[in-house]
């Protein structure tokens, strides 16, 4: 149904894509991964009618395909559902539909929106995903899987033939993410191709029937889904194999308590009591939900919380707070790095010398040493690989995920913390930038620091913890050393109650 | 004071402006008289019908600080017409069109230049109140009988800027949540990037909230003057302020996609209107006024923002 042959595209003198040929058949779900920057997205919005190729041909339902732009690709039967929602929370299910093409009465009201047949359509709509909502709910009372339905409704407002996914499950949890696999595979059955980028290969591997491995701008496998494994995806990825991907140290996890904590209870949480020690990495394993991120918050004071102790190097603490914490030496990396991380509009210089500050001044108002500082940036900016072009003009909006979550990375390295809190450390960011990450972890503990590892991602929690914490439902259901780590019984006591309490 | 904030809490403005009738019925026998509870009505259309031209602008999460100015200069624009013994059939469409195009003006600069919303408005408003001076030669102006009569005159029993109060809150209802283009408003007010991805015309979407905001005023300027008689050097002035405090107060967001003219900006227009009557029924201080009002502003942001902090952490469990 889509055809492309020797696909080429260069910007200035930089070809990102290096004579691609791939076809997508109708019915087809086809897997697209790749790391950042190998040249998925240039593809797809050549196909989404973003800028057209330098070289090469397309054709679509067997005709010549050259949109002028996206609405024109639209109309041509493709749809690109975008990895960031375009909807707007305080509208209507119905009017987010259909937005653009609002339908209106006739003669004297034709500026005047007809309720009921915006209704009526957005009903299709909703029906043709399998959504069963009143059209007229506000948008933001939604669910995240939700929404993203609503957003995949909209491509029905024509009839597409073919549809993009970029990154659709980023922010969905599992179950969540099955509710979207199994609309998929119903819109396969009816005959409709789809394109499905995915950094989660797990992902990839259930839903897809055939996975294109990019690499620097080149095609470099295209095999049937069935014959491959995740290995296997990850060697074509990387051009080397997954053992390296987790180069866990096997570093002297000391005895003594680092941070020892009993009976904290938090809104939807505890009573928990665990510690970490020093040198240690304690992974935190959970569903989406389960109450990870909100412990951490409640342990480092951002949320209310109850405890019946909390030791730190064996000292009582009883009043603490994220200022109290940082001056202690521990330090706490958010999942959402764009929001509370990260100055996006501010170059690297200030966003990572922010949290030092303190140290280059001996007094409030006494002057900052700007060499110093800058020295010592630019040491930890190279510490951490942050490919960069400056450090004091451009934007670190600029930058690739991955890069934004180093410069985060070397802000508190900078301030030689010893305990370090990550949520999500490589959420969305590309295998390299992964593997760069998981280097600098190792090295931290390797130092005596210790760090507490909250993480999604199952393969990245075996691979790097010397423990692993399992939460379900706000309570910690299991506890494993590293050599009991066994994938099965990880996810069991994660699924356990959740599986029991569904119908 | 905690049986207050509970109720507040739980009905919001309406509960409040409901409260502070009963504490002036209490206060005082002449307040809750039919003859001063129409008077309520009749001074606060003139603040209801800019706050309603002003819950366009923040809904597009802009903000206009010339509705003064634009006011004062359809005041001076009525009295040079009708003291030249231009008939009101021709003045009062005059007056409507200046303020729509003095709306039109902000939209376009806005747009067109990429300013920020504050900062063209903010300098427009000093161009227009200079503008009005330099006009009417810094003296007042009286006015024509005739236009007194727009004021004071009723129809089927209700005064005249009562009825148009209820127009523009009506026209201004039915735009908002019901045409293509109110829709926009919300659209363009949560996002515009978002609004633009989505294919809408974000920038005549954001010049038609000004030049909505540029009409109302203008009406609002008539009522006032229709009151008023007169049209001082000082007409008009802060009046902007006064409109942006009643949208709020009724919940329109200054972020922009939040809130609404039926009640919201109506009741909050109401509530500072029956504020400073019941004040002055009451003989306070006329200084307090405007203590009393500034913190009305305030318990209402604080109990909507606790709210909003509230929801949410229990959206976070």
């Amino acid at each position: 149904m889509l055809e492309l042959k020797g696909i080429r595209k260069r910007f200035g003198a930089v070809e990102v894509l290096k004579g691609i040929d791939l076809t997508v058949g109708s019915g087809e779900i086809v897997g697209l991964v790749g790391e950042n920057g190998a040249g998925k997205s240039t593809l797809m919005n050549m196909l989404g009618g973003i800028y057209p190729p330098s070289e090469g041909q397309m054709s679509f339902a067997g005709r010549p395909f050259a949109p002028q732009d996206p609405a024109d690709a639209f109309v041509k039967g493709i749809a690109f559902i975008h990895q960031e929602l375009n909807l707007f929370p305080n509208l209507s299910i119905e009017e987010n539909l259909l937005l653009n093409d609002l339908p209106t009465h006739h003669g004297i009201g034709k500026q005047v929106v007809s309720r009921q047949q915006l209704r009526q359509h957005a009903q299709v709509l909703l029906k043709r995903i399998g959504l069963d909502l009143p059209t007229s709910m506000l948008v933001g009372a939604l669910t995240n899987a939700q929404q993203q339905l609503v957003e995949i409704a909209k491509a029905f407002r024509g009839a597409p033939q073919l549809i993009i996914f970029d990154e659709p499950t980023t922010s969905l949890s599992r179950h969540e993410s099955e509710i979207l696999f199994r609309l998929m595979s119903e819109l396969r059955d009816q005959g409709i191709g789809m394109i499905f980028i995915s950094h989660h290969l797990q992902e990839v591997l259930s839903i897809t029937d055939k996975v294109v491995v990019l690499r620097d701008g080149e095609l470099i496998s295209q095999n049937a889904t069935s014959s491959l494994t995740k290995e296997t995806i990850v060697e074509d990825m990387v051009g080397r194999s997954m053992d390296k991907l987790f180069p866990k140290k096997r570093g002297e996890v000391s005895d003594q308590m680092l941070l020892d904590i009993r009976g904290l209870r938090g809104e939807g949480i505890g009573p928990l009591d665990f510690s970490i020690a020093k040198g240690e990495v304690l992974g935190f394993y959970g569903l989406v939900g389960a109450g990870r991120t909100e412990t951490a918050r409640a342990v480092f004071g951002l949320d209310p919380s109850y405890h019946n102790a909390i030791r730190w190097l064996g000292e009582d603490i009883s009043h603490f707070s994220p200022a109290a914490w940082i001056k202690k030496g521990a330090v706490f990396l958010t999942e959402d790095r764009r929001v509370d991380g990260l100055m996006l509009g501010r170059p690297i210089l200030p966003n990572v010398q922010l949290a030092s500050l303190p140290r280059f001044a001996k007094r409030v108002l006494s002057r900052l040493s700007h060499e110093a500082i800058r020295g010592q940036v630019k040491v930890e900016v190279e510490k951490t690989r942050v490919k960069h072009l400056d450090l004091d003009t451009s934007p670190v909006a600029q930058l690739s995920g991955g890069n934004q979550q180093k410069v985060v990375l070397a802000r508190w390295l900078m301030t030689h913390p010893k305990l370090l809190i990550l949520d999500e450390p490589t959420k969305g960011i590309d295998i390299g930038a992964k593997e760069e990450i998981y280097d600098l972890i190792n090295q931290i503990v390797e130092k005596g620091s210790s760090v507490w590892l909250i993480s999604s991602e199952i393969e990245e929690l075996l691979g790097m913890s010397d423990r692993i914490v399992v939460m379900n439902g706000g309570h910690i259901t299991a506890e494993f050393d590293r050599r009991d780590f066994d994938e099965k019984a990880i996810l069991d006591a994660a699924l356990d109650r959740l599986n029991a309490e569904a119908p | 004071m905690t049986k207050l904030f509970t109720i507040v809490k739980r009905q919001g403005i309406i509960g409040l402006w409901l409260l502070l009738i009963l504490g002036f019925s209490l206060a005082s026998e002449s307040f809750f008289t039919a003859q001063n509870l129409v008077n309520i009505l009749i001074q606060a259309s003139t603040l209801t019908i800019i706050a309603v031209g002003m819950t366009f602008v923040l809904l597009s999460a802009g903000i206009d600080l010339s509705f003064g100015s634009i006011m004062f200069l359809a005041g001076v624009a009525a009295g040079m017409l009708t003291t030249r013994g231009v008939g009101l059939g021709v003045a009062v469409p005059t007056i409507l069109i200046i303020g729509l195009l003095f709306g039109l003006l902000n939209g376009l600069l806005i747009v067109r230049l990429r300013l920020i919303p504050f900062i063209v408005t903010l300098a427009t408003f000093y161009m227009g109140r200079g503008l009005g001076l330099l006009l009417s030669d810094t003296r007042a102006i009286n006015l024509p009988e005739a236009i007194l009569q727009i004021g004071s005159s009723r129809i089927l029993g209700v005064p005249v800027p009562v009825w148009i109060m209820i127009l523009v809150v009506l026209i201004g209802h039915l735009i908002l949540s019901r045409t293509v283009f109110g829709r926009y408003i919300y659209a363009v007010g949560h996002s515009k990037e978002k609004a633009a991805k989505a294919g809408l015309p974000v920038n005549r979407i954001l010049i038609g909230t000004y030049a909505m905001g540029g009409l109302c005023a203008g009406v609002g300027g008539l009522v006032a003057i229709a009151q008023l008689g007169a049209v001082s050097p000082s007409f008009g002035l802060q009046s902007e302020f006064l409109a942006i405090a009643a949208a709020v107060l009724g919940g329109t967001s200054l972020f922009g996609g939040k809130g609404g003219i039926f009640p919201g900006t109506v009741v909050g227009a109401f509530t500072m209107q029956t504020i400073q009557n019941g004040l002055v029924i009451v003989n306070a201080d006329p200084y307090l006024h405007q203590l009393v009002t500034g913190a009305v502003i305030f318990l209402i942001v604080w109990v909507d923002s606790r709210q909003n902090a509230k929801k949410k952490s229990l959206s976070l469990n």
